[in-house]
């Protein structure tokens, strides 16, 4: 584009695992399919979602809702200048969420309560609000949530989202044949070979995203053992487990076929149970690898991090099947720094692209070979009608998983989409009032 | 405590209005904020961000940035992006985090303008207020900076406050100028669609008249008026009726030379119009009846029987008094209309978003 420099790239070969790119302003791309804590908060069966900010970032949430045809789940208070400076953004808390409550003809079973930045900066003493709170409506089940993305770094909010949801689940007797999953925001796949291990255990499996009640939510306190295999719910699981007493496994959604089977290994042990011969799942990811490879054959493909959780490990999985993977969308390695480490040494001419570089602002009217991409942002930045839709690895987990990607892949190689109206939907999976 | 609300959205905020005011003339807009207030503006209330680009960014404040108050990473952010990309100009607008931190934004402008040479203009936005003060602030600004004294051209109107936060985007202004032309004037220029920074510069000062299209605008028509004596008329031509009574308004402020206020003159009748004060003040002079308005305005802008509540309780109460048989307002305004009252629904970007986007249409000279 002429005017403007390059978009920001480098070869992986270059690249530090730790961060790829010089901070400075960021860029934000028109790729809406990441949820944020408006979605995942609507996971909790009967809850009602409360927030307490300024009006530009109860706009963003509020239509969140709006767009999700959810707006009665959803009341908010305005915080203003004069709020902080009179003192009463404490006290705004108790009685701003006391009198929604109050005009609420039937109340919810749970309340999310959402402060900001403001009040996180400000010292409020958010922990006694919610015990008056508590006191008020001893029916209702109240948690303290943060809307504060001032604190990403530290803290982003969907993870702290996620330890603070958890945190409505009630002590209840362990049962030792239940295992809970969390953090995700949507059911694994059903033909996941997770679900076959823990039914060859005779295990009944908990799944906030499977729950129609408030009742049902409660279930998953009964858990002997908390999963997840998203970062996004690492803390969560680890810090429900430890209060609850039960314990805590975290198997990472490698697309490896050597760590998924480490992983499934070491759920077996945990749970005191064989695990079943899972050569056939395993086998069936292979050839479908084997299988899109062949039609899909040198077309370049680009990955980028919203996609899946370790872009890196899909990468090395797909070089290792042939495909010719040439872009990679991130801003670091995560949990999969192996991966990253062995495409450095073995396709360095891999290019990263930032996903939020200024200099991004032209990348999506630039010529672009044609390209298949695995992500909104990667078909968005690279123009492409030929992408895989999937955020957070969509659901999909294990050998399951590559089973599942390569088949998308071939869907998108043969299939042209409307990549503007369906990256622009907010909340990937979630109902939208766009979709139609 | 300001504002509660059951289940009402609320307006588009102050930064909103900045960059959408300044979306199309070139420049560049940092939002000094974590990354919510933009990605709320790019994903809700800009319509253009997927089809156009616009230098709109965040400085993506931290938690350790806004501990120690470190304006010096955010202005070197702006000057290497200023030498990256070259805007015309820069605006810096800010969130609730820097306003906590007391971020001198007057300072900051000042400071980047000193080391970049472009010029840099604070915008004292926190995300606080509504999209229209954003939008008031960044037109008067970019007039007083930028407009030059020209040559006087007769029957020439500028359009001030024009946004798709208000208008629909692509068919109103281009109304707007065919409609002036049948009324025999011409269209100056526009603040600030579908027009450039030069043509703005080198014409605004050169109009007969400014037409007024949103409370947003209110402010830099009347600083061209305190300046180069251009009298301003408040309306948008909607309806069948409403854009005679404007183009006489727009004929008598130019023999005048006095502002003229047609969409706060009201007739009796039975509707209720809810939503900015310029728009829903013209649909309830063109239909008949009262205007609500939970936004920024101001006296001359409403009418006799008209009500500036902005609270989700007092709307309720306020339309419960009023009685109407009609309300004319946003379709997510369906929780509070009264029992028996017909609702008819106008999408209004600035309140719902991308929600009904797709029933937009121009309203210009069309029956309602």
């Amino acid at each position: 584009m002429s005017g403007f420099v390059s978009p920001p790239c480098i070869p992986i070969a270059e690249a530090d695992a730790a961060g790829f790119f010089a901070s400075g302003l960021e860029y934000d791309a028109p790729v809406r399919g990441k949820w944020n804590i408006v979605h995942m908060g609507m996971l909790v069966p009967e809850c009602h979602q409360i927030y307490l900010c300024a009006q530009g970032c109860l706009r963003g949430v509020a239509l969140t809702a709006a767009e999700m045809n959810a707006l009665d789940r959803l009341s908010w208070i305005a915080i203003t200048e004069d709020d902080i400076i009179d003192g009463s953004l404490e006290s705004d808390i108790h009685e701003g969420v006391r009198d929604i409550l109050l005009e609420m003809p039937e109340k919810p079973r749970a309340v999310l309560i959402f402060v900001s930045c403001m009040h996180l900066f400000s010292g409020v003493d958010f922990g006694a609000m919610v015990e008056l709170l508590r006191a008020d409506f001893p029916e209702i089940g109240f948690i303290d949530c943060y809307m504060a993305p001032t604190m990403r770094k530290s803290l982003p909010p969907v993870v702290w989202l996620n330890m603070q949801m958890y945190g409505l689940l009630r002590a209840c007797p362990q049962n030792p044949h239940a295992v809970s999953l969390i953090g995700c925001d949507r059911a694994t796949d059903p033909a996941s070979e997770l679900h076959k291990v823990l039914r060859s255990g005779g295990i009944t499996l908990h799944d906030i995203t499977l729950c129609k009640t408030y009742d049902e939510f409660q279930q998953i306190a009964e858990s002997g053992l908390f999963l997840s295999y998203l970062p996004a719910g690492f803390r969560a699981a680890e810090e429900t487990a430890k209060r609850l007493g039960a314990k805590h496994l975290h198997l990472p959604a490698s697309f490896d076929a050597e760590e998924i089977a480490e992983n499934y290994r070491r759920l077996c042990d945990a749970l005191g149970i064989v695990c079943p011969d899972l050569s056939a799942e395993r086998s069936a990811a292979e050839s479908a690898l084997r299988t899109a490879r062949a039609e899909i054959g040198e077309m370049a493909v680009a990955i980028d991090y919203s996609a899946v959780t370790q872009p890196f490990s899909l990468a090395k999985c797909l070089c290792e099947a042939g495909f010719r993977v040439k872009y990679i969308i991130a801003d670091a390695a995560g949990e999969d720094a192996d991966a990253f480490r062995w495409l450095s040494e073995n396709r360095s001419d891999i290019l990263l692209y930032s996903p939020t570089n200024i200099n991004m602002l032209h990348m999506a009217d630039a010529p672009h070979e044609p390209v298949l991409a695995i992500g909104q942002k990667a078909a968005y930045y690279f123009s492409t009608a030929h992408f895989v839709n999937t955020v957070s690895n969509g659901g999909h987990y294990g050998y399951e998983g590559i089973r599942a990607m390569a088949e998308q892949m071939l869907f998108a190689y043969r299939t042209e989409q409307d990549t503007r109206r369906l990256v622009s939907q907010k909340g990937f999976g979630c109902e939208s009032c766009l979709a139609g | 405590m300001r504002q509660r609300s059951m289940i009402l959205p609320c307006y588009a905020a102050d930064t909103a209005g900045v960059c959408s005011a300044l979306y199309e003339l070139g420049g560049m807009c940092a939002v000094h904020d974590a990354s919510g207030i933009n990605s709320t503006y790019a994903t809700h209330d800009e319509p253009r961000w997927y089809d156009s680009r616009s230098m709109i960014y965040i400085t993506a404040l931290t938690e350790t940035d806004a501990i120690l108050g470190d304006d010096e990473k955010m202005v070197d952010d702006v000057c290497r992006a200023a030498a990256d990309q070259h805007p015309a100009f820069i605006a810096l607008c800010g969130s609730p985090m820097p306003m906590m931190i007391g971020t001198d934004y007057d300072a900051a402008a000042e400071e980047i303008e000193r080391r970049t040479g472009i010029p840099a203009m604070a915008m004292h936005t926190n995300s606080m207020g509504s999209y229209l003060a954003g939008e008031s602030e960044a037109l008067l600004k970019l007039t007083k900076r930028f407009v030059q004294p020209a040559e006087k051209r007769q029957n020439t109107v500028n359009l001030i406050g024009a946004t798709p936060l208000d208008l629909e985007l692509r068919e109103t202004v281009p109304d707007i100028r065919g409609w002036l032309e049948s009324a025999g004037f011409r269209a100056g220029a526009c603040m600030a669609m579908g027009d450039t920074l030069t043509h703005i510069a080198e014409t605004a000062a050169a109009a007969s008249v400014s037409l007024v299209l949103s409370y947003g605008g209110l402010a830099a028509a009347a600083y061209l008026y305190e300046t180069y004596g251009i009298p301003y008329v408040t309306g948008v031509p909607v309806g069948a009726r409403f854009p005679d009574v404007l183009a006489a308004a727009l004929r008598r402020a130019a023999e005048t030379g006095e502002p003229q206020f047609p969409s706060a003159v009201r007739t009796a009748g039975d509707t209720v119009v809810i939503g900015e004060s310029v728009t829903a003040g013209s649909v309830a002079a063109e239909c008949g009846g009262r205007m609500l308005c939970p936004l920024d305005t101001v006296p001359a802008l409403v009418g006799t029987g008209d009500s500036t509540v902005f609270r989700e309780s007092e709307i309720r109460a306020v339309l419960a008094d009023m009685q109407p048989q009609r309300v004319i307002a946003d379709p997510l305004y369906r929780y509070v209309i009264p029992a028996g009252a017909e609702h008819i629904e106008i999408p209004h970007f600035a309140f719902s978003g991308r929600c009904f986007q797709h029933r937009m249409r121009s309203l210009i000279c069309k029956p309602l």
